[in-house]
């Protein structure tokens, strides 16, 4: 206790470096598999390719991608670059299935009814089909998130820093709190970056609050005869 | 109005939906196409906004080829109330009302008042505005599809199968509400059902069609019942049997109908004159 207290500073300013290169592997990752995952679901034919070989970079090891991509990118392998770039793979890897898994979530119903409304097929896709893969999506992003902000901690490997450090250097010196101390406060950034995503989920979507499902059961008028699904 | 002018619908796989079919849809009256599934009614339905192309014919809008027109904004243009209401799960009760308002560009509030507006017209309570689909009635589900509907004001609905998938008692009340409110507003309805009754009940003109949406006879309810155009149809419509075959039986208090069952259905008023 009294390491961590000593170097609280230390372990404050890691975590804001672990923080900002997770969020924003994280952040493009959403956006990349948001885009394919258009593409996927619109062209029939590309669905399962494009499905597959994501899914397949999952299994590449991640020391090795760390050390491979500075060959494909031209950056420093010991850059933040690399490490981000590293992290949007495995996040896109994760993420792509389940955009496509949300949009394919989406009710032939629900579109007809939405085309016979008189949306067109890119506002259909913003204001219909998008938010209501929604849970779907935000359960992948969910998984990549913890799994990002914990896979992060590998670039230290290569020399890149963040919350990692505490493991080597702990390792190294053998100073055991160093090393439960990184453990922590991955687990922490990983609860907190989790509670905020469902946090999000609910602002924006309203119609999944569990709120609303008690309130369903609590007025029996509206639920009448069994009608209710 | 709307017609239908030798339209069909062939699919790649060789089967004919529709063959050459023509029907006039008069101006504020309810027609009715009524078939049993498969005859290809739903696919007539949809022709009218586009949601299906004919492969051959034409559909015209008040004379208007409605190919001319930009499907979008011809889509806002027709109410279209669906079999299990087809809500947006992810809109409030008002949001879905004002969908195509809102689309249409006019304004959050006003939008808002004309969906509380159509809550009242439709017997909703407006406490229910607020809530999802998912937490009302499968009978306040369909009101607020026919809410929907009429939201944007348009002359033209189309009901596919509106109150097919809701119980005997809630599918009459939403009959006679839909009664009530055409006999208010004068829409030109175009409703397809599989249902003999609820066509004779809705439509002032009703088609009765058989597989590829062939016409077999169409005319008023009494012109039907009346003279049947074939021994299909008068099977279909059940003509010789069950409620429709009344038959005289006197009683000591004067002639009652009795229907085939051999119940007696109601009382024969005007009778010394007919006979």
């Amino acid at each position: 206790m009294t390491w961590i207290a000593e170097n609280f500073e230390l372990i404050a300013s890691l975590t804001l470096v672990h923080l900002r290169q997770s969020l924003v592997a994280l952040g493009l990752g959403f956006a990349i598999s948001l885009a394919l995952g258009w593409v996927a679901w619109r062209v029939e034919f590309l669905r399962s390719l494009l499905v597959t070989t994501t899914g397949l970079m999952y299994t590449i090891p991640s020391l090795a991608l760390l050390m491979i991509l500075p060959v494909a990118t031209g950056m420093s392998a010991i850059s933040e670059g690399n490490l981000i770039v590293a992290l949007v793979v495995y996040a896109v890897a994760i993420l792509l299935r389940s955009v496509v898994d949300g949009l394919e979530s989406v009710g032939p119903e629900v579109r007809q009814a939405a085309t016979a409304l008189g949306y067109g097929p890119a506002r259909r896709f913003a204001a219909v089909e998008l938010p209501l893969a929604g849970p779907v999506i935000l359960s992948g992003l969910r998984v990549t998130a913890v799994s990002t902000i914990s896979l992060a901690t590998v670039g230290i490997l290569v020399g890149v820093t963040n919350l990692g450090y505490l493991f080597t250097n702990g390792l190294q010196r053998r100073i055991i709190p160093e090393v439960f101390s990184g453990i922590l406060a991955v687990a922490v950034v990983a609860l907190a970056i989790d509670l905020l995503l469902v946090l999000l989920g609910r602002a924006l979507m309203p119609w999944t609050r569990p709120a609303a499902a008690k309130r369903r059961s609590l007025s029996p008028h509206t639920a009448g005869a069994g009608e209710a699904p | 109005m709307i017609e239908f002018r030798t339209v069909a619908k062939r699919y790649l796989d060789g089967t004919t939906a529709v063959d050459n079919f023509s029907l006039t849809v008069p101006n504020g009256k309810t027609t009715v196409l009524v078939g049993s599934s498969g005859c290809g009614k739903t696919t007539l339905l949809r022709m009218v906004n586009r949601m299906v192309e004919p492969t051959s014919g034409s559909v015209l809008i008040d004379g208007e080829d409605i190919r001319s027109q930009p499907v979008v904004p011809l889509r806002r243009s027709i109410g279209y109330v669906m079999q299990n209401a087809g809500l947006l799960p992810h809109f409030t009760v008002a949001q879905n009302i004002s969908t195509v308002l809102r689309l249409q560009k006019t304004g959050r509030k006003a939008a808002e008042n004309r969906a509380h507006e159509l809550m009242e017209v439709m017997g909703l309570d407006t406490a229910l505005a607020q809530r999802y689909p998912h937490q009302l009635s499968g009978g306040q589900q369909q009101r607020v599809g026919v809410a929907r509907g009429l939201a944007a004001d348009p002359a033209i609905l189309l009901m596919d199968e509106p109150f097919g998938a809701v119980d005997p008692i809630v599918r009459s009340e939403l009959q006679k509400e839909l009664i009530r409110l055409q006999s208010e507003l004068g829409k030109t309805i175009l409703f397809v059902t599989h249902d003999i009754d609820e066509a004779f009940l809705l439509g002032d003109q009703v088609a009765i069609l058989s597989a590829g949406a062939n016409l077999l006879q169409l005319g008023s309810p009494s012109q039907i019942i009346e003279a049947p155009a074939s021994d299909f149809v008068a099977s279909f419509i059940g003509a010789e049997r069950g409620q429709r075959a009344l038959s005289v039986k006197q009683t000591p208090t004067g002639p009652v109908l009795v229907d085939g069952q051999g119940r007696t259905q109601g009382r024969l008023v005007g009778a010394d004159e007919a006979s």
